[in-house]
């Protein structure tokens, strides 16, 4: 995998980076973009946290597919978190491979990759990353901190761990920890990898080759988990590809099959295997409650100055309701200000990447309240009750 | 802003400033911003309508998508100074179970129903010998929300056989005109009625 051809800070030089699991790391490598710009008063900063295979181009045209960034739909000039008032952060997280340290990097002690031999990390690893890339880059307190899925489980991390950095905190489709069924999909994409002949034991990289099929295949399962039974009906019911019958035999009959292996196949351009197996893994051991004692509320109950918003989807089975809605009853419980709000939509999990306009109407109320009662004012803004 | 309604007034008035209140079935917000902007209430919501959650949001307001027959049982007991209950009672499908959440929640209730035993709902009910229709009670008996309709006095004995506490008493008019009514006099003139208790 190549670093970013975007912005990079090197981190944590003098102090190491002290990982849950009990390794250091030092330095650190952080690939991000920023948008927009810091204002004087320094209270216009927006952090944003990408999902599990999101990477810092959330509103910028990514450097190997050429695609259009993952949120630009949300973010931009003029946009629901508009890049004209606010200055914008995203960081590729700890672990993956677009210009932040993870498995793909050399070893500065061997001088090869890390592979296997890189420490596990955690959610919460990778929040200290961003903290110390927000204190990078002049950034006292930020005014909000957002995402969804496992963007969503940094945000809480960031609660949990960093609250008096915090004026705001919005997580969409996530989940305080990992159920046994969250962990058993990922376990799946993990031995698809791992059975892939071309993994060569993590030393991949030192072959020349890349276990693409496995990587692939782990991309294709965990597509699923992002859809809905609904979605998936709606847009290719039993149709068949390209042809007129079925061939009785095991080519991409179905026009799911050939959507599914496109996924698999263009994912393994864009993505490191080792990455994917740190990442998932970071997120199966995601539990922030049994830090506390099993009680999620303790965790929060530093951050009760912090304005939460919570918004899971119905159609969403991968972080369903019931998690979204333990996360809001814990915060309540530690006296923590949050509105929520289950809504409807059809496209399972990945609604919070696309157009749900009560989604947008939600987010954009919050944002702006968000703004004004951190001292923002703008000119096309009711103001007044802030 | 802040021309606040009639019979929400009622309420506010009776809302001490800076006090801790839970407003369920908050709706658009009125009450609640009212409350929070200029009684310096901590104020949070419960609303079923993702409308009426997105008008709270935008209003700077902390609102939670619910239902008072379900998600009451998530609030620690004795958590606000005031739960609030306007006109929604009547909408409840366990109306005996959520009056004794507001005050497990609640050190005060304040609810407030429309009174099905107005002189004009009888007659309607006695001339036309059909569920009454009228200004309060605007829709037909097979589309309206209310389903647990009740008069001042079953309200009254309902909160006797609950052992609770009436501290004010205000019936009104529709146009939130208070009337200085005893409660049976209240029950035969008054559009709606406004119940502080306590346990």
């Amino acid at each position: 995998m190549t670093p970013t051809a975007g912005k990079t800070a090197t981190l944590f030089t003098d102090t190491p980076l002290a990982l849950d699991g009990g390794a250091v790391l030092s330095p650190v490598t952080v690939g991000y973009e920023t948008y927009g710009t810091l204002n004087d008063a320094g209270n216009n900063a927006v952090l944003i946290c990408h999902a599990l295979t999101g990477d810092q181009y959330v509103a910028s045209t990514h450097p190997i597919t050429g695609k259009p960034g993952w949120w630009e739909r949300l973010v931009g000039p003029g946009k629901l978190i508009d890049t004209d008032k606010y200055f914008v952060v995203c960081s590729n997280v700890l672990g993956s491979c677009l210009g932040t340290t993870g498995p793909w990097q050399d070893n500065p002690e061997t001088g090869k990759p890390w592979g296997t031999s890189f420490p596990v990390i955690t959610i919460r690893d990778m929040v200290r990353v961003q903290a110390g890339l927000v204190a990078h880059l002049g950034i006292d307190k930020l005014m909000m901190v957002i995402g969804g899925s496992m963007g969503g489980m940094q945000v809480q991390e960031w609660l949990t761990t960093y609250p008096e950095r915090l004026h705001s905190a919005v997580m969409l489709a996530t989940a305080p920890r990992h159920t046994a069924q969250n962990i058993a999909f990922h376990e799946v994409g993990r031995q698809a990898i791992m059975a892939d002949p071309d993994w060569c034991d993590g030393r991949y990289y030192d072959h020349d080759v890349k276990p693409a099929k496995g990587l692939s295949v782990a991309r294709m399962t965990a597509h699923i988990t992002y859809l809905s039974e609904d979605a998936l009906t709606a847009k290719f019911g039993r149709n068949l590809q390209n042809r007129e019958e079925v061939t009785f035999g095991f080519e991409a009959d179905f026009q799911v099959e050939s959507y599914l292996r496109h996924q698999g196949s263009s994912f393994v351009d864009r993505f490191d295997a080792n990455s994917y197996l740190y990442i998932t893994r970071a997120m199966d051991y995601l539990d922030i409650a049994a830090r506390h004692g099993g009680r999620l509320a303790d965790a929060f109950k530093p951050a009760a100055h912090v304005r939460c918003c919570v918004i899971s989807f119905t159609s969403d089975w991968l972080y369903p309701t019931v998690e979204n809605k333990s996360i809001v009853h814990a915060l309540n419980a530690a006296g923590v200000p949050v509105s929520f709000a289950e809504i409807e939509s059809p496209f399972g999990h990945d609604a919070f990447l696309l157009d749900v306009p009560e989604m947008d109407h939600m987010l954009t109320g919050f944002v702006k309240a968000a703004a004004r009662t951190n001292g923002l004012f703008f000119d096309d803004q009711e103001t007044g009750d802030a | 802003m802040h021309n606040l309604r009639p019979d929400l007034k009622l309420i506010a008035e009776l809302i001490e400033p800076g006090s801790r209140v839970l407003d369920v079935a908050c709706g658009d917000g009125e009450l609640l911003d009212y409350l929070v902007h200029k009684q310096g209430v901590d104020g949070r919501g419960i609303e079923i309508s993702q409308a009426g959650v997105n008008d709270c949001v935008a209003k700077g307001l902390f609102v939670i998508q619910g239902d008072a027959d379900k998600d009451l049982e998530e609030y620690p007991d004795q958590s606000f100074d005031y739960v609030v209950l306007s006109k929604a009672l009547q909408a409840v499908h366990r109306p005996q179970l959520v009056l004794r959440e507001l005050l497990r929640i609640g050190k005060r209730a304040v609810v407030t129903i429309p009174n099905f035993g107005q002189w004009k709902v009888r007659m309607s009910l006695v001339g036309r010998g059909r569920m009454p229709v009228t200004k309060a009670l605007d829709k037909t008996w097979y589309n309206t929300d209310n389903i647990h309709f009740c008069t001042i006095l079953d309200l009254f004995d309902l909160i006797e056989e609950e052992g609770l506490t009436v501290r004010t008493f205000v019936p009104h008019k529709a146009d939130g005109k208070p009337l200085n009514y005893g409660r049976t006099r209240a029950n035969w003139s008054a559009d709606q009625a406004l119940f502080l208790l306590e346990k």
